[in-house]
């Protein structure tokens, strides 16, 4: 059987489109409200990263900070967050799930212990920040096991050397930072060189499918069309960051959002 | 978990950068991953290198004052009754504290390398001043991230460094203290990283910047040890080093040259920041127990939640006051070579009061939390004992919140 977000990227290729990747906070801004934007942005995203909040966040930008302070604030527990993604799971459109995060969180839930919760809610896939490759290999062995996919992270800084060993060690799907940026950075670097490292990383490794995030938004997405998958995050996080500012509803706004960003690269 | 002898501690991480197999490493975004291979290439030729070795030296002999003076307490020693007290007067040094080791050499690494712009972050200001001093004196840009409460209480610091031609970055995040400045500053080196130089302000951060800071302000135990000899004829019997610990720059520096004496001649004593005697916050991760967690790129004892969130800490001493320790003190509190105790806010101000009493001496916050418990201690000591103190910063950054809680009479005798 392929693996649910393999065969999400399966079905996103066989419409001749990138598959759409989507970032919210977990817990943001409540544990039942970012239950329902799950829900609602499920009809138009392919897959869902599901952002675990941690307070001292080393890679993350204004957008997903404000977001993931807000989660915590609201009182959101690590196992919390395994609820919402078993509620989520429940529901009638289901998409696979990642969960990015930073280690800490899953040190102190016990690696063994927080991947046996992964697979009991359903969550597909893994990003760690902060635990990059090779102080990742026993780790993303470990995820393999349970089928869970470890998703390793390419940068524009990553050596050549690097990235063929790096590349290797990853399953299904591979994670390319666009720029030297901390998330929800302005796109600082023009498409036409992005895409040529992401071409250059899909010659050393064909068959994994490769996304690129960070300063993908409404107004950049459409450059990128060739690619396996785009993900989105800070501009989602910033919408709802607006929607609360402004009494209107996160959930159906965000819904919109969601809908208006596939269209583009549909 | 093994203390190595004859190898300097900063070397006796694994190839992962792991202390005692357990402390440190290297938790950082793969963005972050060459600019830090590239920086230890650097480092580990360079610490080898004559001709850098002698261009540190010249300039800390000519620029920082190299060595700081190591006086004896005569009036404390009668007060107390029983210990000799003496302090190595660390806050002589050019800017008034440790800081500056770190700084100068990170600066000189940032040169070496071509970068332009060097970035740091700062509790007590006392790292950004020393950077933006350093930063001025080598011809870098500098900006220096500070979190916006410690922007407010320690105001001559920063004075200081915006006169040294620094851009300070309020950080406005969390508990608006060195935590969310650390964070900020490593979030700007991610997505500055090939034209800026991060320098981190303590023995903390991933593996290669506990070793920059730990090998620079070795300079410390390394004047101390001479400075020993020269008087005594050869290190004493009974030693004792007391040194305050936030990240623990100071005190690595202050202990390193000591290390392979046996613990009962050379005792490291480090204190922590106990926080306000009424409040259940404090600093002091070592004294209390905290559990291992990763905090800004290394496995370190740390305050956090059951879920594995970052505590807010609460000291009067910004400087002390950081949720983690250094890796290297994890290694030696665990390798049980170095003993660390706490002292709350009220025994450091009751301790500056008495050392500013006896003494021509104005240790900082900071160093006060240390004298608390040196005092303390010394008063049950025989009196073959020496005990020193490292005052490793000046009280002139202090003096609104000296005045605030002591009144004026200890401020305009600054």
């Amino acid at each position: 059987m392929l693996n649910p977000i393999n065969l999400a990227f399966k079905k996103a290729k066989s419409q001749h489109r990138p598959a759409l990747l989507t970032y919210t906070v977990a817990g943001d801004s409540t544990k039942k409200q970012s239950l329902e934007i799950l829900k609602s942005i499920s009809h138009h995203a392919d897959i869902l990263e599901v952002g675990v909040p941690h307070n001292t966040p080393v890679a993350d930008g204004g957008q997903i900070q404000t977001s993931a302070y807000r989660a915590i604030k609201n009182g959101i527990k690590m196992n919390d967050i395994f609820k919402i993604i078993r509620d989520y799971k429940k529901s009638k459109n289901p998409k696979p799930v990642i969960f990015m995060g930073y280690y800490n969180m899953i040190y102190q839930y016990g690696e063994n212990n927080f991947l046996k919760n992964c697979e009991k809610s359903g969550v597909n896939g893994l990003i760690v920040v902060d635990l990059p490759w090779p102080e990742n290999k026993i780790f993303s062995k470990k995820c393999k096991k349970k089928s869970i996919n470890f998703i390793q992270l390419l940068s524009p800084t990553t050596s050549n050397k690097r990235l063929k060993s790096i590349t290797k060690d990853s399953h299904d799907m591979i994670y390319y930072i666009s720029m030297l940026s901390t998330t929800g950075g302005k796109l600082k670097v023009s498409p036409k060189k992005i895409l040529s490292n992401y071409k250059k990383i899909k010659k050393i490794s064909p068959n994994k499918n490769c996304v690129i995030g960070f300063g993908i938004t409404e107004k950049t997405i459409s450059s990128f069309k060739s690619t396996d998958g785009l993900v989105v995050g800070s501009q989602i996080c910033k919408e709802i960051t607006r929607c609360l500012n402004n009494r209107q509803n996160p959930v159906i706004n965000v819904s919109k959002m969601v809908s208006r960003l596939r269209k583009k690269i549909s | 978990m093994k203390l190595k002898k004859r190898i300097p501690v900063i070397d006796q991480g694994d190839k992962f950068g792991f202390w005692g197999g357990k402390f440190g490493g290297n938790f950082v975004p793969e963005t972050l991953k060459k600019p830090i291979e590239d920086l230890e290439i650097q480092f580990n030729k360079l610490k080898k290198d004559k001709n850098f070795l002698k261009e540190r030296d010249k300039y800390f002999k000519n620029w920082i004052g190299t060595p700081t003076r190591f006086i004896k307490l005569n009036e404390l020693t009668k007060h107390v009754g029983g210990a000799e007290i003496w302090s190595k007067v660390v806050s002589d040094a050019n800017g008034g504290a440790h800081k500056i080791y770190n700084a100068t050499v990170h600066c000189l690494l940032a040169r070496r390398s071509g970068k332009k712009v060097i970035i740091g972050d700062t509790g007590a200001g006392y790292a950004g001043k020393m950077l933006s001093m350093a930063a001025k004196k080598f011809g870098l840009k500098c900006k220096i991230f500070m979190g916006a409460k410690d922007i407010e209480r320690q105001q001559p610091n920063v004075k200081a460094m915006k006169k040294n031609g620094a851009e300070v970055v309020p950080v406005y995040s969390g508990s608006k203290t060195l935590v969310d400045a650390v964070s900020e500053c490593m979030r700007y080196w991610v997505a500055n990283c090939d034209t800026t130089a991060m320098c981190v302000g303590s023995t903390v951060g991933p593996a290669v910047f506990v070793r920059i800071c730990g090998w620079s302000t070795s300079q410390i135990s390394r004047e101390l040890k001479t400075q020993l000899i020269d008087h005594f004829g050869t290190v004493p019997k009974k030693v004792k080093l007391y040194n305050c610990v936030g990240g623990g720059s100071s005190s690595f520096g202050f202990w390193n040259e000591f290390m392979d004496y046996d613990k009962k001649q050379v005792e490291f004593i480090g204190v922590e920041a106990g926080g306000p005697a009424k409040s259940k916050k404090h600093a002091a991760p070592l004294t209390f127990g905290s559990k291992i967690g990763i905090l800004h790129g290394a496995a370190q004892y740390v305050n956090q939640n059951s879920d594995g969130q970052i505590e807010e800490t609460e000291s009067i001493s910004a400087g002390l006051d950081y949720p983690g320790v250094s890796p290297l003190h994890c290694f030696l509190k665990d390798t049980k070579r170095a003993r660390y105790t706490a002292a709350s806010d009220e025994e450091a101000l009751k301790a500056y009061k008495i050392v500013t009493r006896f003494e021509n001496l104005r240790p900082s916050l900071e160093p006060s939390h240390a004298f608390a418990v040196a005092i303390k201690e010394a008063k049950k000591l025989s009196k073959d004992t020496v005990v020193i103190i490292n005052s490793c910063g000046d009280a002139y950054k202090d003096r609104a919140i000296l005045e605030k809680k002591l009144g004026k009479k200890y401020v305009k005798s600054n």
